[in-house]
């Protein structure tokens, strides 16, 4: 347990201390939720009734798909899961612990965007706190197990932006973050419906701001949770001591099986 | 009676098309220091690796204190403390930090006085990229013998380290030696594992070359033994000189270096040519060969058997 508490302690201050971290965990989360409620409240009054939740997706998104993977990458080229072999770290403490310090940044963060926009933008507050939170959990569940993921697979930095770009980019055009997901198009809305933050917001919509859903925010959740779970398995599946290590246990494309749920709730969730 | 601690067996290691250790056998006993010699590529890495439980033999079998290292981790990691050649430390971590996250991992007491006797103490707060590249290596050490392990595997530990702290290191080493603690030394630095190592295994393509205490290994060379000679007018220095019973010479700094299989009349002859010359002599020393000359007379004929160019 102490050794768990320790490790835990390390992580989370360096994610204060890593200048990188620092920035996606709070600055850019942080200033992205500044401009939007200067720019977007102005353009689309419409935006500040999810403003809350969809800047909380985006602080998710930051930490987990930007911050996350890269620096699970970078410890594996310089040793360092080797070091850690050898005093008995478990691959579950390398994995899990970044995680679970990255969802507490990102809470610190959510925490921040949720108490200041209702003074800064009349942004409307949740009317269900349990409903926020669990969708919030749930969210930041989902997307710390694809960054793990990602983290496990990615065979180098480079690669890492790119595995995290194909799901932050499409997260953030179609996630229903800055585009209702109603006002897209039948099929681009199903498309969108395997991405993690359209469950999120979907779930945030029926379950915290009794507001209309598009599909089952229920489902959405169970979503949410059961990929965070395949994300975490896989992860600990495929995880690696290091790139020179010629045993693989599975193929990376088997990471692919996390987004199994996403393909279910796309065509079980209406 | 000996009490052997490590026992490697017919161990090979293979990457690819390239086998890196090739059926070497050797073992360690209890409180020896033992000496991993070779040049770059010769195995020692994947050897060390391998008793670290970081790579899995592809032939032979490893033993650590009656422990199989590829499939014993969890027991392995409380008998060996292990000095990575790489950092293995994150960049941000303190160097406190670094000793309380390992100590905890292996359920002892944090040994902050292990970093004061290594010099970090005035380091305590810094990050690890913060570090000097010796004092990255002191860290490394601290952190390996936090634990009190019985076997320490250290590769290159003194690289990048000053005078004092390679001293340091040292006695270190002897004090965990007497105290029972068995290690093995992988390094480059012959002048090192002739001071420190109880015994050593000169490795060269994956195979052992040679074996035996520093003492032994020099004894069984070409019977060769150093003259070293300094004069005043450099009058060995002349082309064409030669002298008795002597079958290499060269140079080095202002020395003119002979390799003599008789000495007696070598010396003799050398004093001899120096008074004929009127020239006056500053430094003669006879020494028996280094290991390290041992080391390169064992590379070179070895690159010589096999067509090499190692």
């Amino acid at each position: 347990m102490s050794a768990f508490v320790n490790h835990f302690s390390f992580e989370f201050r360096t994610g204060i201390r890593n200048k990188t971290l620092l920035l996606l965990n709070y600055l850019l989360p942080l200033g992205f939720y500044a401009m939007m409620g200067l720019i977007m409240t102005e353009i689309n009054p419409g935006f500040v009734e999810t403003m809350i939740p969809a800047m909380v997706v985006f602080a998710i998104l930051s930490g987990m798909l930007l911050g996350l993977p890269d620096p699970l990458v970078a410890a594996r080229e310089a040793g360092i899961f080797r070091s850690y072999k050898i005093n008995g770290v478990p691959p579950f403490s390398i994995l899990v612990i970044p995680a679970l310090t990255t969802i507490l940044h990102t809470a610190v963060a959510a925490a921040i965007i949720t108490a200041t926009a209702p003074l800064f933008f009349d942004a409307p507050l949740p009317v269900s706190w349990p409903g926020f939170v669990a969708t919030f959990l749930a969210t930041a569940f989902s997307y710390a197990g694809l960054g793990v993921l990602i983290g496990v697979i990615s065979p180098s930095s480079r690669m890492t932006v790119l595995w995290s770009q194909l799901i932050y980019l499409p997260s953030m055009m179609l996630g229903g973050m800055m585009i209702p997901h109603d006002i897209l198009p039948e099929a681009m809305g199903k498309v969108a419906q395997l991405l993690p933050a359209t469950q999120a917001m979907n779930a945030f919509r029926g379950l915290a701001y009794d507001l209309a859903a598009d599909f089952d925010p229920w489902g959405s959740l169970i979503v949410l949770l059961a990929s965070g779970m395949l994300a975490f398995g896989l992860a600990i599946y495929l995880f690696n001591w290091d790139r020179r290590n010629t045993t693989q246990r599975g193929h990376p494309l088997l990471a692919l099986l996390a987004l199994l749920p996403y393909a279910v709730g796309m065509l079980l969730l209406s | 009676m000996k009490d052997s601690v490590i026992q490697v067996r017919d161990f090979s290691k293979i990457y690819g098309d390239v086998v890196a250790v090739d059926a070497i056998s050797f073992e360690v006993q209890r409180g020896e220091i033992f000496g991993l010699l070779g040049p770059n590529g010769a195995g020692k890495t994947s050897t060390l690796e391998s008793l670290e439980g970081l790579r899995t033999p592809d032939g032979g079998s490893l033993q650590v204190m009656g422990i199989n290292p590829a499939r014993q981790s969890r027991k392995l990691r409380d008998v060996i403390g292990v000095q990575l050649q790489s950092s293995g430390l994150p960049d941000s971590i303190r160097v406190d930090e670094a000793m309380k996250f390992f100590s905890a991992y292996h359920g002892v007491a944090p040994r902050y006085d292990l970093l004061d006797r290594l010099g970090l103490a005035e380091k305590r707060r810094a990050q690890y990229y913060q570090l000097s590249a010796g004092q990255q290596r002191r860290l490394a050490l601290a952190l390996a013998v936090a634990h009190d392990p019985p076997v320490l595997l250290l590769d290159e530990p003194t690289a990048g380290l000053d005078v004092p702290s390679r001293v340091e290191l040292h006695n270190l080493m002897r004090e965990l030696q007497a105290a029972g603690t068995t290690i093995i030394l992988a390094t480059h630095d012959m002048a090192e594992a002739e001071e420190m190592s109880d015994r050593v295994a000169i490795l060269l393509r994956g195979k052992i070359a040679a074996t035996g205490t520093p003492l032994e290994l020099t004894a069984t060379g070409a019977g060769l033994t150093k003259v070293s000679v300094h004069t005043k007018s450099s009058s060995l220095s002349v082309p064409g000189v030669t002298f008795p019973a002597v079958s290499q010479q060269g140079l080095k700094d202002e020395y003119v270096i002979y390799f003599s299989s008789d000495i007696g009349p070598t010396v003799s002859a050398i004093i001899a040519h120096i008074e004929a010359q009127e020239d006056t002599l500053i430094d003669l020393r006879v020494e028996r060969p280094s290991l390290e000359d041992r080391f390169l007379e064992i590379t070179r004929t070895e690159g010589t058997n096999t067509g090499g160019t190692q």
